[in-house]
């Protein structure tokens, strides 16, 4: 009976031709996990101390499937066109990857010596990654949705990790309210994009929009909750209510991870949805990405200045530099190729600088055991290592040259610079008045660790665990890196003819 | 007989409609109420809203990508509830007098 069924299934089954090369990383990154997943079962107690070495070879194995991809340079599309590897996909999951193993160096001494669940964090933190490592090749809203949870569900309890406190319970509550929200929001406007193309594939629903004849409103208002869902995410103003609290409250770790991964991981969605799906409709898309980009600079820049906490600061900076990536959707009809180029170029500077800002508030706060701008007083009289490192991310961050910040806010310029509009030309002055705001509070840190006397006259000096101390070399190393050889970047969001191919006149 | 031709055929824009409508009161409730409890039941109901709206829409087009859309929803929803509830549970055992969301405010928003 089950022979004979399996005889006739087999005979008209027809097994898709997959290529495995093209999801090697995802493959070999899931495997990993589930390796890990099965260490903690096994060894319990010991397994412990092996988690944060092995999360972090797990982090770094897909790099190499990666390299071999990259180096082969072709842009392969798979699952009928729900999954896409090209070089910026490929540039993107190495980011990914690499601030993953930047967060595990980071979280190893924070969570061996607090009141914290470890190895299930790691398992938290490798499943997020997952996601976001899929989302960047996702090109479907069945791949976007799935991306997007897999990378949120377990955000939301990485920031609500230290149980017993009251502050991480509430940061925890809050973003899991407001991400929730938005992704109901995204999912009934992807049910509309549903029922207008009949078809769940981006590039099915971009060239059913270019047409334009069928229902326009329902269109709008699609592309408006679908943009809206994950401007929370990104935390673009009027949406970010729920990441200054999130920040304070959640281990910092934790905070450097959502602050720099979950974030680039919702700009990545942005991308496809913007660039792919609704490049036929850039009526709506750009004068609602001009609002949320220049009140994301104006808003995060000017409460960025009244705060006192270090994380809190860095949180609306968050929110200022957010705006800064979304000012290029803002003319992607009229400058394509620079936007997209300027948004990918952004987002990988900004996360070595933004995760290297918070090595260096997580090594400091070990001595002071305080998040206060003033607890960084006199840092350089007695760590003056730490006081350099924490000035070249600062200064990348305000767009000093010749540091990595300085080459991603030019290339964000150029992109405004070559729509050649009104648009682009007033969202560059806006952009351009809020990069010397922001320089104020980034120079209020410089001004305490170089200048200031160390609060209570306490000068011993900070230990640095050795994971800190490489993540620093990483991230500053990148920092300096991107800034100096601006090229390196350029080889691999050069060619986005993949992407450019299906804008209109693109 | 009667009743039958003067009841009028429910096509797919009355699921819509409800799904717009059943959206509508949960995206309100979830502003409106601060009770972390029911302005999750408030998500919930969007979610089936969006459930909604993706099966009427895969009927009258007779696609079953839709349809299968749903289930990854709701296998998302129910993670969803189970994170939340983990989360409002951890909270309450701090502060068993929690009753809203303004009630924890430990943070300054």
């Amino acid at each position: 009976m089950i022979a004979t069924l399996l005889a006739q299934v087999s005979s008209t089954f027809e097994p898709p031709t997959l290529d495995f090369h093209a999801l090697a990383p995802e493959i070999t990154f899931a495997a990993c996990v589930a390796l890990l997943y099965l260490v903690d079962m096994i060894k319990l107690e010991d397994g412990r101390r092996l988690m944060p070495g092995l999360s972090g070879l797990a982090l770094l194995a897909p790099l190499i499937p990666i390299m071999t991809l990259a180096l082969d340079g072709a842009d392969r599309t798979l699952f009928g066109g729900a999954f896409v590897v090209d070089n910026v996909a490929l540039l993107l999951k190495a980011m990914f990857f690499l601030s993953g193993y930047v967060v595990v160096l980071l979280s190893t001494n924070h969570l061996a010596e607090g009141d914290f669940w470890e190895s299930e964090y790691y398992l938290m933190l490798t499943s997020s990654l997952l996601g976001m490592v899929v989302m960047s090749s996702a090109r479907d809203l069945v791949t976007i949705f799935v991306a997007l949870e897999l990378l949120s569900i377990p955000a939301y309890l990485m920031a609500t990790w230290e149980k017993r406190s009251l502050r991480s319970n509430e940061a925890g509550l809050k973003y899991y309210l407001m991400g929730v929200f938005a992704s109901a929001l995204m999912l009934y406007g992807m049910s509309l994009l549903f029922g207008i193309s009949g078809s769940t594939l981006l590039t099915d629903i971009g060239a059913r929009i270019a047409e334009g004849n069928s229902s326009t409103p329902i269109v709008s208002l699609a592309i408006v909750l679908v943009i809206v869902g994950f401007a929370f995410k990104v935390s673009a103003v009027p949406f970010h209510s729920w990441a200054p609290d999130t920040y304070e409250g959640a281990p910092t770790p934790v905070t450097a991870f959502l602050a720099v991964a979950s974030k680039a991981a919702g700009f990545v969605a942005l991308l496809q949805l913007a660039f792919v799906g609704f490049a036929g409709r850039t009526d709506v898309v750009e004068p609602l990405m001009w609002v949320l980009a220049a009140a994301s600079m104006t808003v995060g820049n000017l409460i960025a200045l009244r705060q006192t906490n270090i994380v809190r600061m860095l949180a609306y900076s968050g929110i200022a530099q957010a705006g800064f990536i979304l000012a290029p959707f803002a003319v992607m009809s009229d400058s394509a190729t620079e936007s997209l180029t300027a948004v990918v170029t952004y987002l990988v500077i900004y996360a070595a600088m933004n995760l290297g800002a918070f090595v260096i508030v997580i090594a400091v706060a070990r001595k002071t055991q305080s998040g206060e701008i003033s607890s960084f007083g006199g840092l350089f009289g007695y760590a003056p290592g730490l006081t350099v490192a924490m000035t070249v991310f600062l200064a990348s961050l305000a767009g000093i040259p010749p540091l990595g910040g300085w080459f991603a806010k030019f290339v964000v310029f150029k992109a405004l610079a070559t729509a050649g509009t009104p648009w682009g030309y007033s969202l560059a002055v806006v952009m351009a008045v809020n990069s010397v705001v922001a320089f104020y509070y980034y120079a209020l840190v410089l001004k305490a660790m170089w200048f200031d006397e160390a609060p209570y006259g306490d000068t011993s000096p900070v230990r640095v665990p050795v994971s800190l101390i490489s993540a620093t070399g990483l991230t500053a190393g990148a920092t300096i890196l991107f800034g100096v050889f601006p090229g390196l970047l350029g080889h691999f969001t050069g060619s986005l003819e993949g992407i450019i191919a299906v804008l209109p006149g693109g | 007989m009667f009743i039958a031709q003067t009841l009028p055929t429910v096509t797919s824009s009355w699921y819509l409609s409800l799904a717009a409508l059943l959206f509508a009161i949960g995206a309100v409730g979830l502003l409106v109420r601060r009770n972390p409890l029911v302005m999750f039941m408030c998500v919930e109901l969007m979610l089936n809203a969006v459930n909604l709206t993706f099966v009427a829409f895969a009927r009258s087009m007779g696609d079953l990508g839709g349809q299968a859309l749903v289930f990854f929803v709701m296998v998302v929803a129910a993670a969803e509830v189970v994170v939340g509830l983990a989360i409002m549970v951890a909270l309450l055992r701090r502060r068993p007098d929690a009753t809203t969301a303004d009630d924890v405010a430990a943070l300054r928003g």
